[in-house]
C-alpha cells in the first residue's frame, strides 16, 4: 500500500560523508520498492481508468503520480517528502469529500436520481418491459456460474444462445442437447435442476435477457424456468425529441430540466437522472413542511443537547473532582477507578445498554426502581430527551473529573492561601479565584467537548434512534434526532427514498454552525500563538 | 445547580488534623464534625460510583443469564450460565468471532498507520523550516475540528466510484475502510505530536548529524524512541476510538463478515431487541472488555495525552 514514505537521501548536503554510504543504500532501495510499488498501483488504476474511458479522473490521477514521483526522486525539498504520504489521505478523504459534499449540496442525487440521463434512458427502456403479443416461446435452461443465473434459450429454429441480465444473448453452438433439440448443459456452466429453481425463484424470475445492446430489440424473460417469451419496452424513447412514448396509451413523457421525464399532466416515470438543481435543497430544507418544521425543532435540540450535555458533565466532573481533592481521603483511588469506568466503556455499546435499560415495557428501570411502573423512558418526547442527557452525562462526566482533576492540582496554592489571609469564605475563593483560574485551562476542552456533543452520533443513533417520530412528516425523524443523525436517515434511512442531494446540503449546514465554532474556540484559546 | 464545597474542602487550615509537621495524634472528633469534612464525600463518592457502576453491572449479569431476553435479565446475577456466549459464537449468519477480529485488525492497522503518518508529518514540522509551514499547522488544526463522519454521504459516494475503477478498494472493503480513516489521521495528532517533538532537545539531532546520521536515520533511531509515549497515547486513542466507530463502517461494510463490532453487534438489536438481549449482552462484554483493559491500563499516559494537548495555560 502507499501508506509509508519512501525515504529521501540527504541531498541537501555536499557528498563529502563515507561513514552512512551502506545505510543510504538501504534507503535508496527501500525508496526504490516503496516507489515502485505506488506506481505500480498508479498505473495500474490509470489503465483501468483508460479503459473505462473517465478522462477527468485519469487526467487528475497522472498528474498526482507524476507530482509524487517528482517529490521523492528530486533533490532536496525534503519536507514535502515527510508531509506527502499523510497530506495524500488528508487531501482525499477529509478535503475532498468536504468539497464534494458541497458538490452534491446543489444536486438533486439520490434514489432514482443517481446517473447520466443516457443510463436513465436505459433503465426506463429495460423496466418498462411488455410480453409482445403471440410471440414464440424459446425453451430455456436455467444454468449457473460464479453465483450468477444465466438463460441458456433455444429458440424455436432450434439455434441455441445464452445470457443474463445485461449480457446479451450469445450463440452457444457447443451446448449439449437432449433428444427434443433444446439446449441442457454448456462448458463452464452447472445446469440447475427443477428443485434449485424452485428455491432461486424470484432471481431466476428477475433475469432479463437482451436480444442486444439496443434495448429497443427486446429481451428474453421467463415466467417458470422453462419457457421464456420475448418482452420489448411498452414505452419507445425518441432521440431527436427527447421524449418517451407509452406505446398502449400514446401518453408523451418530455425532459422538463427537472431531471426527469414527466407527461404533461405532470406524471412522472419513476427513473430519473442527476442534474444540478441550484439552492433547491436549501430552499427545500427550509420552506418543504416535511422538512422544515422537524429541521427547526432538530437544530434547536442539537444546540440544547451540546450545550446541556457539557455544562452538565462540566458540574458534576467539578463538583466530584472538588469532593475528592483532599489528600488523605480512605478510598480515593478506588472510587477514581470505578468513576472512570463509563468513559472506558465503548460508546457505541453505552446507548444500547441504556436503551435495555431504559426500555418502559421491559427495562431494569421501571420493573426494578419503580416495580414494574410503565414510565415511557423512551417513547415520550419530553422524557426521551431527558434520558438522553443522562446517558450523555453518564458517558460524559469521568472525563471533565478527570481534566478537572488535573487543573485543580495545577492551581497555585499561594493565590487562595492569600484569599483565606484576607478572610475569603470558601464559597468566595471557589467562584472568585478558582473558578476563572480553571477556566482559563478547561475552556477550550469545553469548547472541544461541545463540538463533538454537536455532532454525537453514537449516544443517540443507539438511544432512542431519533425517536419518538415526529407526527406530520414522512421522513424517519424525530424528537431526539441531532442534525447528523437527521443527515444519515435522510441519506441513508428506510424512511423515504434515499436524498443524497438533501442530505449533503444539510451536513453543509452543519459545516457552517462548526466553522463558526471553532473560529470562536481559536479566538478564546489562543491556539495561534503557539505557531511559530 | 450544584453546590461546589463545603468550607473545610477548600479552606481545611484551621480544622486540619494531622496536619504536615505534626505528630499525627487524632483529635477526638465529633460524629458532625467528621462528616462535615470527609463523610459528605463518602457518601458522594458511593452515590456517584453506584450511578457509574450500575449499568455495566446490569450487563455483565445479563450476559451470564441465559434466559437470553430483556424482562428475564431484571434480577441482577440470579443464574450464572455460559449459554449467551455459546449461541454468540454459533450463529452462522451472524459471525461474532469474524466481527472481533475484523475490529482487531481495522484498529490495529488503522492505528498503527496513523501514528506513522503524523510522526512524519510531525518530525517534519518540528525539524523543518520551510514555506507554508504555518500555513499548513493553521489548516491542520482548523480541519481538525470536521470530524469527517460530517461528509459521510460524500465518502459514500467516492467509495462508490472507487468500486467501478478499483473493485477491492470501493464499498465493502475494509482495505478501503482503512482509507477512509487515514484521511483523518493527521488532523487529530499532528499537533499532539508536534508539541511532544519539540521538548526534544535540537542538539541530539545535529549531534547525530555531525556523526554523519542522514534526516532518516535520525528520525528512526533517535527522534522516534525518546517520544515513544507520546506514540502510544496517539495510537490508542486511536484504536478506542475506532472501535466505537458506526458511521462510516456501516455505510462502507455492508456484507456481515466483513463488518466490525459496533456495526455487528447493533445488527443484533436493531430489530428485535429484547429478545436477544441476553446475546448481545453477552457480546458487549466480549468487546468492551479489551478496550476497557487497554484504558484502565494506561489511564495515566491517556490522561496526560488528552490535558497536555490543551492546558498548556
Amino acid at each position: 500500500m502507499l501508506t509509508s514514505a519512501p525515504p529521501g537521501p540527504a541531498a541537501t548536503r555536499p557528498p563529502q560523508k563515507t561513514a552512512a554510504r551502506s545505510d543510504s543504500t538501504l534507503g535508496l532501495l527501500a525508496k526504490i520498492v516503496l516507489l515502485g510499488l505506488v506506481d505500480a498501483f498508479a498505473v495500474y488504476v490509470l489503465i483501468t481508468l483508460f479503459l473505462q474511458e473517465k478522462w477527468v479522473i485519469l487526467l487528475v490521477g497522472a498528474a498526482v503520480t507524476v507530482l509524487i514521483n517528482w517529490i521523492y526522486l528530486r533533490r532536496g525539498g525534503l519536507p514535502a517528502k515527510y508531509l506527502a504520504p499523510g497530506i495524500f489521505f488528508l487531501v482525499v478523504f477529509q478535503v475532498f469529500v468536504m468539497i464534494y459534499s458541497g458538490y452534491v449540496a446543489f444536486t438533486n442525487y439520490g434514489d432514482g436520481h443517481n446517473s447520466t440521463k443516457a443510463d436513465a434512458v436505459n433503465a426506463i427502456q429495460l423496466s418498462a418491459q411488455q410480453r409482445v403479443p403471440d410471440s414464440p416461446a424459446y425453451r430455456v435452461s436455467v444454468l449457473e456460474a460464479d453465483g450468477d443465473f444465466h438463460l441458456l434459450a433455444t429458440d424455436p429454429d432450434g439455434g441455441v444462445s445464452v445470457g443474463t441480465t445485461g449480457v446479451p444473448l450469445e450463440e452457444a453452438d457447443d451446448a449439449v442437447t437432449d433428444g427434443t433439440g433444446k439446449g441442457v448443459e454448456l462448458e463452464g456452466y452447472r445446469t440447475l435442476q427443477f428443485g434449485e429453481v424452485l428455491a432461486n425463484q424470484a432471481d431466476i424470475l428477475a433475469i432479463t435477457v437482451p436480444f442486444s445492446d439496443d434495448p429497443e430489440d427486446g429481451s428474453l424473460k421467463t415466467s417458470d424456468g422453462s419457457n421464456a417469451y420475448v418482452y420489448r419496452p411498452s414505452l419507445s424513447y425518441d432521440e431527436t425529441t427527447s421524449t418517451f412514448t407509452d406505446l398502449e396509451t400514446g401518453t408523451t413523457y418530455a425532459d422538463t430540466g427537472e431531471g426527469s421525464f414527466r407527461s404533461a399532466e405532470g406524471e412522472q416515470l419513476s427513473t430519473g437522472w442527476k442534474i444540478n438543481v441550484g439552492f433547491d435543497n436549501f430552499v427545500k430544507a427550509f420552506t418543504d413542511p416535511n422538512i422544515r418544521g422537524p429541521l427547526v425543532q432538530v437544530v434547536l435540540w442539537t444546540f440544547t443537547f451540546a450545550i446541556v450535555s457539557v455544562l452538565s458533565t462540566f458540574a458534576l466532573g467539578l463538583f466530584l473532582a472538588n469532593a475528592f481533592n483532599l489528600p488523605d481521603l480512605r478510598g480515593k483511588r478506588i472510587y477514581r477507578i470505578l468513576m472512570i469506568l463509563p468513559y472506558a466503556f465503548p460508546a457505541f455499546l453505552a446507548g444500547l445498554v441504556w436503551s435495555g435499560l431504559l426500555n418502559p415495557e421491559f427495562g431494569f428501570v421501571n420493573n426494578t426502581f419503580f416495580g414494574g411502573a410503565d414510565i415511557p423512558w423512551l417513547t415520550d418526547p419530553l422524557l426521551a430527551k431527558v434520558s438522553v442527557l443522562v446517558v450523555n452525562l453518564w458517558l460524559g462526566f469521568p472525563y471533565m473529573f478527570l481534566v478537572c482533576t488535573g487543573a485543580l492540582q495545577s492551581l497555585p496554592e499561594e493565590v487562595t492561601e492569600a484569599a483565606r489571609m484576607d478572610g475569603a469564605t470558601a464559597w468566595r475563593t471557589f467562584t472568585a479565584i478558582k473558578l476563572p483560574l480553571l477556566l482559563v485551562s478547561v475552556a477550550p476542552l469545553l469548547i472541544a467537548s461541545f463540538a463533538f456533543n454537536f455532532n454525537n452520533f453514537n449516544v443517540i443513533y443507539m438511544l432512542t434512534d431519533g425517536g419518538p417520530r415526529f407526527d406530520g412528516t414522512t421522513a424517519n425523524i424525530g424528537h431526539t434526532d441531532i442534525l447528523i443523525t437527521m443527515v444519515y436517515e435522510i441519506a441513508f434511512g428506510t424512511g423515504v427514498g434515499r436524498d443524497y442531494g438533501l442530505a449533503s446540503a444539510l451536513s453543509i449546514i452543519i459545516f457552517i454552525i462548526v466553522a463558526v465554532i471553532s473560529a470562536i474556540s481559536f479566538r478564546q484559546t489562543k491556539a495561534l500563538e503557539d505557531i511559530n | 445547580m450544584t453546590t461546589f464545597t463545603d468550607p473545610q474542602a477548600v479552606a481545611p487550615a484551621e480544622t486540619r488534623a494531622g496536619g504536615s509537621g505534626r505528630v499525627p495524634e487524632q483529635r477526638k472528633r465529633t460524629f458532625g464534625q467528621w462528616f462535615r469534612h470527609k463523610g459528605w464525600r463518602h457518601v458522594v463518592g458511593v452515590v456517584t460510583t453506584l450511578f457509574a457502576v450500575f449499568p455495566l453491572l446490569y450487563v455483565l449479569s445479563a450476559a451470564l443469564n441465559s434466559n437470553g431476553t430483556m424482562a428475564g435479565s431484571n434480577v441482577l446475577f440470579s443464574r450464572f450460565d455460559t449459554g449467551n456466549f455459546e449461541a454468540l459464537f454459533s450463529n452462522p449468519s451472524r459471525p461474532f468471532g469474524r466481527w472481533f477480529m475484523n475490529t482487531m485488525i481495522i484498529g490495529v492497522v488503522t492505528s498503527a498507520a496513523t501514528v506513522f503518518l503524523g510522526a512524519l508529518a510531525a518530525y517534519a514540522f518540528s525539524r523543518m523550516r520551510f514555506k507554508g509551514r504555518r500555513v499548513s499547522l493553521l489548516s491542520l488544526l482548523i480541519l481538525q475540528m470536521f470530524p469527517q463522519l460530517l461528509a459521510v454521504v460524500a465518502i459514500f459516494l467516492l467509495l462508490n466510484a472507487i468500486t467501478d475503477v478499483v473493485p477491492w478498494l470501493g464499498l465493502g472493503s475494509q482495505l478501503g475502510l482503512i482509507m477512509v480513516y487515514l484521511g483523518g489521521a493527521l488532523g487529530v495528532n499532528t499537533y499532539l505530536m508536534y508539541g511532544f517533538f519539540n521538548t526534544v532537545p535540537k542538539s541530539l539531532d545535529e549531534a547525530a548529524r555531525i556523526d554523519g546520521a542522514s534526516h532518516v536515520q535520525v528520525f528512526f533511531t533517535i527522534i522516534l524512541p525518546l517520544v515513544t509515549p507520546i506514540l502510544a497515547v496517539v495510537g490508542l486513542l486511536a484504536f478506542i476510538g475506532l472501535s466505537s466507530e458506526f458511521v462510516i463502517a456501516s455505510v462502507v461494510l455492508t456484507d456481515p463478515d466483513s463488518q466490525t463490532l459496533a456495526v455487528g453487534l447493533y445488527s443484533y438489536v436493531a430489530q428485535q431487541r429484547s429478545e436477544n438481549w441476553g446475546v448481545f449482552a453477552a457480546g458487549a462484554v466480549l468487546a468492551a472488555v479489551p478496550v476497557m483493559a487497554l484504558f484502565l491500563f494506561l489511564q495515566k499516559y491517556i490522561t496526560t495525552g488528552l490535558v497536555s494537548g490543551s492546558v498548556k495555560g
